[in-house]
């Protein structure tokens, strides 16, 4: 069944329908690991012209997945069986629903009428995945395939994305039913698109905004997954407002722009935190004031209104009392408020922000003599030169993460794979498998710590397997780094459980078939980049850099955002202290 | 803290009783009461419930309700005018001698004796919460045996509009239309 489909309905088994479905939704790649529950879908997918990736856990799955649609903004399709399969991907799904990415996860279930019993591999994934989806399926007879799939592709992808899981049991994938496309078009009652914006909202935000002196833009997560970066960046120009970024927003605005501040919250620039506290109106574009972004809310932004524009409802007034609340699509809001921004002019403003900065350029880290110390500040900066700054980047979680977001300039939207909210190690490598699928022109490089990597490092049979060209860095610090880091400053240096005894990474990847180099000074960070960057297909590199050096600035857990701990000499901060 | 009530409508279907209970659990609020049945519609629940949270609060479970795919509509009917009751189902020990007394009660609070048996009698009341208390208060000394309540049931007094029964891409006014995101 390869042609165009058939206008007629037209008898199918469920699991026929499933893979259907999937084409009808644009799908051509999805990626997951068969059982005995899912495999009359399996062995129905042979005959359709979709590409299966296999992963080496259904985690690595479900982040592929997530990297897909990260990457894409298309939906991400995992597909697993029931019981330990289902479970295995309830990190992936929760690390997406964190952070709004559209996934539909397809896992079997067992046969309808043993649900209940404690059949071999049942479980209740459904019930288990309840506060962890956007919304989830029981899906027990053939004929409920196709409205499930489709409202489940609606779903995942309207308003705030997020992850749905479709548990369809064996027998309805065996048993036959009419397929009738049209007919089975999401009839969600429950369900709206995202109204426009308020005219009247967008007024009151229009008000505050003409009048500031210090206004400051906090591009998040949402902006990206609008489409929204043109708009921001027009109202930016527009207004002369400068932009500070959230972890998941870099991307959204161009690193070299200048009205581009960098990222705030815990391990922002200082520059950035300390301006977000002098600061007398903050525009909150699609982000959702998390505890890293804004340290302790009770001195958060003393001095500023606050508009909130977001695609969620539930997200104004959830941390933050805001003055002006805007519910819409981002593009929309943007689009609404643009030709009612007034040009002011806010040279003082900026001229403040430009003394907070300070000679940063100078005192960077990166611009130290080579004095045989290998940073990981400095890797991250140096594959940034490298690769020209054109690289998609997918991080895993720990320091690393934070340096690669200090030192990788990020001038594209999506460009910065990381997982956020949920703060999720082992992410990187399965999730730069997906990206690698969903962006075929892009140089993708996986950037993860020495433990986060062996986490899902089983993968790297997968990008074997599957021929992909993902490139690999791998950070190694000797230890659970961010974990230390914590407990060098918060627990009197008592390393319990932080150290790790690893193997050679390099070796480790050749056992796999992927060329591997090992890099311990600064001098030869670029040229091997260089020289990986020349070769096609997969390879990574180990850096072993400085084990106990630490992420500045810290704003530590609960504190003010201006309350933040500084890099000591004499190592200089990238900031404005001495 | 001060109670919220909360009128929600949801499409009749399994778990999604399930899935508003664990939105409050997870969400960490307290559900009072919730009391659920079928509405006007067919296909259409209807459940009360009662949240003790403050305002900030309401507008967050408000939110987050709404936001389920199988929520059809979210009144926060805290500060409009209501009817609101709650029923209850006291079994209270009652030999020959305090029957008598136990009657007369009953008739002053407008209750019903609906089981009688040697030694007690069951008595059903409806009424808000706050009658129903002073009913049991005055029932005590008598020797509570058993006590049913169905949670608080509340209506909006006078006209409002019907809940919508559209589908997904229907356009509807923006304040009527709860937001699945
Ligand atoms: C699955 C998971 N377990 C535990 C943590 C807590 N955690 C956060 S960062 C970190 C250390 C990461 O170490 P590594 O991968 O070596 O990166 P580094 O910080 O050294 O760059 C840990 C354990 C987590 N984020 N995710
Ligand atoms: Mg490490």
């Amino acid at each position: 069944m390869q042609g165009s489909p058939p206008i007629q309905a037209m008898t199918r088994t469920g699991a026929q329908i499933l893979w259907e479905c999937l084409l009808r939704e644009g799908v051509t790649d999805v990626f997951g690991y068969p059982g005995g529950a899912i495999l009359p879908a399996y062995d129905a997918m042979l005959d359709y012209p979709i590409r299966h990736v296999l992963a080496r856990h259904e985690q690595g799955a479900t982040h592929m997945a997530d990297g897909y649609a990260r990457a894409s903004g298309r939906v991400g399709v995992a597909i697993a069986t029931s019981g330990p399969g289902a479970t295995n991907m309830v990190t992936g799904i929760a690390t997406a629903m964190m952070d709004s990415s559209p996934l539909v996860c397809i896992t079997g279930q067992v046969g309808s009428r043993l649900i209940g019993t404690d059949a071999f591999q049942e479980t209740d994934i459904t019930g288990i995945t309840l506060p962890i989806t956007k919304h989830n399926y029981l899906v027990t007879r053939a004929d409920e395939v196709a409205p499930a799939l489709r409202e489940a592709f609606h779903i995942a992808r309207t308003g705030r994305p997020g992850p749905v899981l479709v548990d369809i049991t064996k027998d309805a994938q065996q048993a036959s039913a009419d397929f009738d496309w049209d007919a089975a078009a999401p009839r969600l009652r429950g369900c709206r698109p995202p109204a426009p914006p308020d005219p009247a909202v967008c007024a009151r935000a229009l008000e505050l905004l003409n009048i500031a002196e210090r206004p400051l833009t906090l591009a998040g997560h949402g902006l990206q997954l609008a489409g929204a970066e043109p708009a921001l960046r027009a109202l930016a120009e527009r207004a002369g407002i400068p932009v500070a970024t959230t972890l998941l927003g870099i991307g959204a605005f161009p690193a070299s722009h200048p009205l581009n501040l960098g990222m705030l919250g815990m391990h922002g620039e200082a520059w950035v935190n300390q301006a977000v506290q002098e600061a007398d109106l903050l525009v909150a574009l699609g982000m959702r004031f998390d505890d890293r972004v804004t340290g302790n809310l009770k001195t958060f932004a003393p001095r500023a209104r606050k508009i909130h524009v977001d695609v969620d409802p539930a997200e104004i007034g959830k941390n933050v009392r805001v003055d002006v609340g805007l519910v819409a699509d981002l593009g929309a809001a943007l689009a609404a408020l643009l030709p009612g921004v007034l040009p002011v002019d806010r040279t003082r403003w900026l001229s403040r922000i430009h003394t907070l900065k300070g000679d940063a350029a100078v005192r960077d880290i990166q611009q130290l003599p080579d004095d045989g110390h290998l940073y990981a500040a400095h890797v991250m900066h140096d594959l940034w030169r490298a690769t020209g700054g054109d690289a998609v980047v997918v991080t895993d979680v720990g320091q690393h993460q934070m340096w690669e977001a200090q030192y990788y300039r990020h001038e594209t939207p999506r460009s910065l794979i990381t997982s956020g909210g949920l703060g999720t190690m082992g992410f990187a490598l399965p999730a730069a498998i997906g990206v690698r699928l969903a962006r075929p022109d892009a140089e993708v490089w996986a950037v993860a710590g020495d433990g986060g990597f062996q986490m899902t490092m089983a993968e790297l049979a997968t990008i074997v397997q599957e021929r992909l060209d993902v490139k690999i860095a791998v950070v190694n610090n000797g230890y659970l780094g961010m974990v230390r880091q914590w407990q060098e400053f918060f627990y009197g240096r008592r390393y319990v459980a932080t150290p790790l005894v690893n193997p050679d990474f390099a070796r480790l990847a050749e056992a796999f078939g992927i060329p591997a180099v090992t890099v311990r000074a600064r001098a030869d960070v670029v040229p091997v980049v260089r020289a990986v960057r020349a070769r096609r297909g997969p390879a990574l590199v180990e850096f072993q850099v400085e084990q106990e050096d630490s992420v500045f600035p810290m704003v530590p857990a609960g504190a003010s955002l201006d309350e933040m701990i500084r890099r000591p000499s004499p190592i200089v901060e990238t900031g404005a202290d001495a | 803290m001060p109670s919220h009530t909360f009128v929600v409508y949801v499409e009749d279907r399994p778990g999604v009783l399930n899935r508003v209970a664990s939105l409050c659990r997870r969400r960490g609020f307290n559900i009072e009461s919730l009391a659920v049945g079928h509405a006007e519609t067919p296909g259409v629940s209807r459940m009360t419930i009662v949240v003790e949270t403050d305002a900030a609060g309401a507008r967050r479970i408000e939110a987050n309700l709404a936001k389920l795919v199988n929520v059809l509509q979210v009144q926060n009917i805290t500060d409009v005018p209501t009817v609101s009751r709650d029923l209850v189902m006291i079994k209270v020990a009652a030999d020959a001698a305090a029957r008598a007394h136990l009657m007369q009660l009953v008739d002053v609070f407008r209750a019903r004796i609906v089981d009688v048996a040697p030694r007690s009698v069951v008595i059903e009341m409806t009424g808000t919460e706050d009658k129903i208390d002073g009913f049991l208060e005055v029932l005590r000394p008598y020797g509570v045996l058993e006590l049913v309540r169905t949670g608080r049931v509340a209506m909006v007094r006078g006209h409002v509009p019907a809940v919508r029964t559209g589908t997904a891409g229907e356009d509807t006014p923006a304040d009527e239309a709860t937001h699945s995101v």
